[in-house]
């Protein structure tokens, strides 16, 4: 069942082969949006196929089709060149196809062994689960893709590189023929993502078609052999790795030019305006020391998990630090609560902006007047008027689209719900904001235009933080740019120091 | 890229459209054809006095049911409402005999209304628990403390003054109760539609992370509704106590369910987010309209219990069985 | 692995219930003596197999809120079945009790799976329809001792081995469903289903149809408990076991059953319930009023919940080198 890793690689000539899964002109339309227009899509067996696009560009709908949660609307799912609809979840698990999530989404409370045989674990001769020979096999599969976890813990006791491992393994146990891994290496450390790297070249060398979802170029250069390129749900290019440059990938991913993407901008720095002195958290950063000026970018890099957004939210009054001090104007503050945040002017644009950020279930004009409800209510009753007249300046000078200010926030897509969150801070007119992954899930084109407005900002006056883990984007529009790494700051850079080998440096450590 | 600023309107379609389509309006429908199918059935029914007296079949419970309904749409759920009243009736019974007079005794259940409520919601937003475990367990404290006190016995002789709440009637039919929970019903209607907490109220239980993301201090928020649902269990402790004019430490068994089957009637979204005070007050209407009706065609109260357990079923239900079956 | 063992919330609940015991044995020695404490189990069994099913169905997210009243249904159902055919022999009236049951619970779930209704509002509904029912069929008349058949009533007390059958159907359906819910797909997939629903949907979990045979379990528990009840106190009525869910409910909480899904075992159920089971039987006998019981139950609910919370608690990251070694 189970082929030892470590068998010659099959070489398998992707022009004869017959793809084990592919999608033939498959069309998904949601209510409002139109995911995938007529995209195809083919595995073969032994190779990795990257799929490139945008957030936002239909690759987690595609992942979904594969997996069996949504049906196509058009096209057809293709196995070993047959049509064959996967219906439920378990049809595409039936036909070997197995998928490995952006966050790893598996079973907390149960064992290690549970998680991987979850639904086809080994039955004794009364048809029960045979907990001695799960275990076995659990063990003897991990330590296959040199994984050295005992199959008994709970998986909630496990760290995000080993639940990886736990997800790959269960993928094994299928006996998958298709492994699809999304955005496997976004949470791991750099010695993690060279041991998936490695795990993925053994699945190659077993035979198992690998699509291999990452934004990463210096990874799918590394270990993909083909690739598909997407953008706003529609197939843009694909060939063999080799035969593509990452210029080109690009141009494709984003349909123009990167370089032109960021407005010019001459910072027009003033005083101070926040001081953080030996922020410290138990287990998540350590003493964190920087100032901000007026009208400054002041750019925060690092890894995923470098500790970034949890000092953010500390900042922000989320959570509780250990030590610290901050000043605003000179004047030291009390950050216990957001609501604090807000009363000193410090706001906070979280990644996540569905859970986060924007209420998705309640309209627009209603999201960007909630942190400003006092200022448009006399005693505590609000003026509905004065309601829409805020959210209306706000609206329109971000350039929102939609249909009236009476839509939910969740009808929207995410550029312009990026613009409602943002909308919603700057009605509370602050004096810092802090943007977390400002483009995430954002469509090239309302990218630009938050870039452009940030750089409005700044030349306003207003202290911007951003967060970002997109290079281009941090150099291209920070004044100044802090690197973090473990939880500490490594770097401070500036000027000349600006370049992308220096940040990459100094955030991994090399 | 283009810049041209386009107007966006405010709405599309205006609030009377929508509150036209919405469930409210289905529920007055409802409200209406039970009224008229009741004044059908019985002769007695279309006379003042006897419909005064329905009242009673809910003024009560809808004033609890107001201060759930925001709890519910932020979130939260208090089980524990029926034995808060438990409490209070105990505790002014426990000081009738010791002599309080009538302003004393009010003071008193509105205090322990308060503080029952405060110890709710320093369990649920200073502790971080789910409410729904919490006042199942409040719920056998504040009762089983009235049991102690009282065991098998009950308090009696409140102050013929003390009446007046929950027997006096204000001008000819309209009793003290009813104008009380005309008033409440208005002040929570407000608090909800019009005022900043109302709004806060609504953010909090469509995304409690996003609302507290947004600057709203959300536990403040919870453990005021937690307070105010204690208020106004109080509140209904002095008038349910003031009618019956006794204590024992099983009054008002069962009304928690009872007060939540008419806030989910009444629109209230059981997961949190969504409903109003107007569909609560229709929902109040309907079920002491079956309740009465029923009670004149000398229908026994558990079989009243049927047909309010399958409204709360059938009502949901029905529109979902509607959607299912047309889209097929 | 020691240490885990020790600090697990079913070693807690024992060291817990022993505590108690030895208290009460200081007010009064003869209530740890092993025929005692039969006794105690005995009287506690229905609550067992209730908090059984309600923990399946907790699980998954749900709650179940009608097994009371479902409870009282059956009984009532089974006790006019018996009076009408006083000589069906008792096998069957238990395949009804049990399929009558299990019915009830698939009303439940089919509304919770299909239409996606909240449970809680489901529940709330079905208790107070299944009350009304037992009205409509008894017409508020109750079914007393003289007019069931002799073997109806003595079914859960016969002895076997010293213990009644009523016991032995406790510890059977601890044994049987300690095997389902460990070393059964279906039993496995409640955990899944409950602790991340998102990924059950992704392994091949029907999330929705998961809950329908939690709810199908914790009816068919619950109407063979309606038979057991109204055979043991040997009257059938509308109000029996009224207030009972919230027993079981409590029985689960203080078992370690958490009320977000995915956490809790049969162990954890049956010691929850045989907490309060001995409290309730070790009041009158140390002299306190039972009228204590219901305020010390809640205390008890309002402790374990405090408690699963803090053992649940979700740990923040650890990002710094020394809190990783540190911890």
């Amino acid at each position: 069942m189970l082929q030892h890793p470590g068998i010659t690689t099959t070489d398998v000539d992707t022009t004869k082969a017959v793809a084990v899964l592919a999608l033939d002109k498959v069309t998904k339309t949601f209510p409002g949006v139109k995911a995938l227009s007529e995209v195809s899509l083919s595995l073969y067996p032994g190779k990795v196929t990257a799929l490139i696009g945008e957030n936002g560009a239909g690759k987690s709908t595609v992942v979904k089709i594969l997996t069996g949660i949504y049906q196509p609307d058009g096209g057809q799912i293709l196995v070993d060149d047959k049509p064959t609809p996967f219906p439920v979840p378990q049809a595409a698990a039936t036909h070997g196809v197995t998928a490995i999530h952006q966050e790893t989404v598996l079973f907390d409370e149960l064992s290690v062994a549970e998680n991987i045989f979850l639904g086809h674990a080994p039955r004794n001769k009364f048809g029960l689960i045979d907990l001695a020979a799960m275990t076995e096999k659990a063990r003897a599969l991990l330590s296959g893709i040199g994984a050295d976890i005992d199959p008994a813990t709970k998986l909630k006791d496990l760290g995000i590189a080993s639940k990886h491992l736990v997800a790959i393994g269960r993928a094994l146990s299928i006996d998958a023929r298709v492994v699809i891994m999304d955005e496997p290496t976004a949470a791991l450390s750099h010695k993690e993502i060279e041991e998936l790297h490695e795990l993925v070249e053994s699945l190659k060398a077993q035979g198992k078609a690998i699509l291999f979802i990452s934004h990463k170029f210096d990874e799918i250069f590394r270990i993909a052999d083909n690739f598909t390129v997407f953008r706003d749900g529609q197939l843009i290019g694909d060939g063999a790795i080799a035969e593509v440059t990452e210029a080109a990938l690009v141009k494709m991913m984003v349909g123009r030019d990167v370089s032109q993407i960021f407005p010019q901008r001459t910072p027009n720095v003033a005083d101070t305006v926040l001081s953080v002195a030996g922020y410290s958290h138990p287990t998540e950063f350590e003493d964190i020391s920087f100032e901000l000026r007026k009208g400054e970018i002041l750019g925060f890099y690092g890894l995923v998990g470098a500790g970034r957004s949890e000092f953010m939210q500390a900042l922000f009054g989320i959570t509780r630090t250990s030590a610290g001090a901050a000043e605003i104007d000179g004047a030291p503050v009390q950050i216990k609560s957001p609501a604090d945040a807000v009363d000193n002017g410090i706001v906070y644009v979280p990644e996540d902006r569905g859970k986060q950020g924007a209420i998705l279930d309640l309209p627009i004009f209603q999201n960007v007047s909630l942190p400003s409800l006092g200022r448009i209510s006399s005693k505590g009753f609000l003026k509905l008027a004065e309601e829409f007249a805020l959210a209306r300046s706000y609206a329109e000078r971000l350039d929102l689209r939609a249909a009236s200010l009476d839509t939910h926030v969740g009808n929207l897509s995410g550029g312009n719900q990026q613009k409602v969150v943002i909308a919603k801070w700057l009605a509370t007119q602050p004096k810092v904001i802090i943007l977390d992954e400002p483009t995430k899930g954002v469509d090239i084109g309302s990218k630009a235009a938050v870039h452009e407005f940030m750089a409005e900002l700044a030349a306003e006056g207003l202290a911007v933080i951003m967060v970002s883990s997109e290079i281009p984007e941090v150099l291209g529009m920070s004044d100044r740019v802090i690197v973090m790494r473990e939880g500490r700051i490594v770097a401070e850079l500036a000027d000349d120091d600006l370049k992308p080998e220096t940040l990459v440096r100094h955030a991994a450590g090399i | 890229m283009n810049t041209t600023v386009r107007s966006i309107p405010d709405r599309l379609r205006s609030p009377f459209e929508q509150r036209l389509k919405s469930w409210e309006s289905l529920l007055l429908l409802v409200a209406i054809a039970i009224f008229v199918a009741n004044s059908f059935a019985s002769p007695y029914f279309l006379n003042a006095w006897n419909l005064s007296d329905a009242t009673f079949n809910f003024t009560e419970k809808a004033m609890i049911a107001f201060a759930m309904a925001l709890l519910i749409i932020s979130g939260e759920i208090d089980l524990s409402v029926a034995a808060i009243i438990a409490l209070a009736s105990t505790a002014m019974g426990a000081a009738v005999q010791m002599g309080v007079g009538t302003p004393g005794l009010v003071f008193i259940g509105l205090s322990v209304g308060l503080l029952c409520g405060a110890f709710n919601g320093i369990l649920v937003t200073g502790m971080g628990l789910p409410s729904i475990v919490v006042t199942i367990g409040t719920m056998s404290l504040f009762r089983g403390i009235s049991f102690i006190v009282l065991g098998d016995q009950a308090y009696g002789g409140y102050p013929a003054s003390f009446s007046y709440f929950g027997q006096g009637y204000v001008w000819w039919v309209i009793s003290f109760e009813f104008v009380l929970f005309a008033i409440i019903a208005v002040i929570y209607a407000v608090l909800l539609r019009k005022a900043n907490f109302g709004r806060a109220v609504y953010a909090i239980g469509n995304n409690p992370t996003g609302a507290m993301f947004s600057g709203i201090r959300v536990q403040r928020v919870k453990f005021i509704l937690f307070l105010l649902t204690g208020l106004m269990s109080g509140i209904a402790a002095v008038c349910l106590t003031a009618r019956l004019g006794s204590t024992r430490p099983s009054i008002a068994t069962g009304w928690e369910l009872e007060i939540v089957t008419m806030v989910v009637l009444g629109g209230v979204s059981i997961l949190g987010g969504s409903g109003t005070i107007v569909g609560v007050v229709i929902a109040a209407f309907v079920m002491g309209l079956v309740t009465f009706g029923l009670g004149l065609l000398n229908v026994p109260g558990i079989v009243m219990s049927i047909v309010i357990g399958g409204l709360l079923i059938g009502v949901i239900a029905l529109p979902r069985l509607w959607t299912m079956w047309r889209s097929r | 692995m020691l240490k885990r063992l020790i600090t697990s919330r079913e070693a807690l609940l024992v060291g817990a219930i022993g505590l108690l015991l030895i208290l009460i044995s200081t007010r009064f020695s003869g209530f740890a003596a092993p025929s005692n404490l039969a006794n105690v189990f005995n009287d506690t069994s229905p609550l067992i197999l209730l908090a059984i099913g309600q923990m399946i169905v907790i699980l998954t997210k749900c709650i179940d809120l009608s097994v009371a009243a479902n409870l009282a249904l059956t009984g009532m159902v089974v006790s006019m079945v018996n009076v009408a055919m006083p000589g069906l022999p008792i096998i069957f009236i238990v395949a009804i009790a049990i399929g009558l049951g299990a019915l009830l619970g698939m009303f439940n779930g089919i509304l919770v799976w299909k239409l996606q209704i909240p449970p809680i509002v489901v529940t709330l509904g079905t208790m107070t329809i299944f009350r009304g029912i037992i009205f409509l069929l008894s017409d508020g008349k109750w079914v007393n001792s003289h007019e069931m058949s002799p073997a109806f009533k003595a079914f859960p007390r016969a002895e076997i081995l010293g213990l009644p059958v009523l016991s032995w159907i406790a510890i059977f359906a601890v044994i049987v469903f300690g095997i389902v819910m460990t070393r059964t797909t279906l039993g496995r997939a409640f955990y899944a289903a409950g602790g991340n629903p998102h990924a059950a949907t992704y392994a091949g979990i029907n999330v929705g149809k998961t809950q329908f045979w939690a709810f199908t379990i914790s009816g068919a528990l619950a109407g063979l408990t309606g038979y057991l009840w109204v055979s043991r106190f040997a009257v059938a009525y509308v109000d029996i076991a009224s207030g009972f869910e919230l027993d079981v409910v409590a029985a689960c909480v203080i078992g370690g059953v958490s009320i977000m899904g995915g956490i809790g075992t049969v162990a954890g159920a049956l010691l929850g319930a045989l907490f309060l089971g001995i409290i309730k039987n070790a009041l009158p006998v140390v002299d306190i009023s039972p009228f204590w019981q219901l305020a010390i139950s809640g205390g008890a609910i309002i402790i374990a919940v405090i408690l699963n919370a803090q053992a649940n608690r979700k740990k923040g990251r650890i990002i710094l080198k020394q809190a990783e070694q540190a911890s």
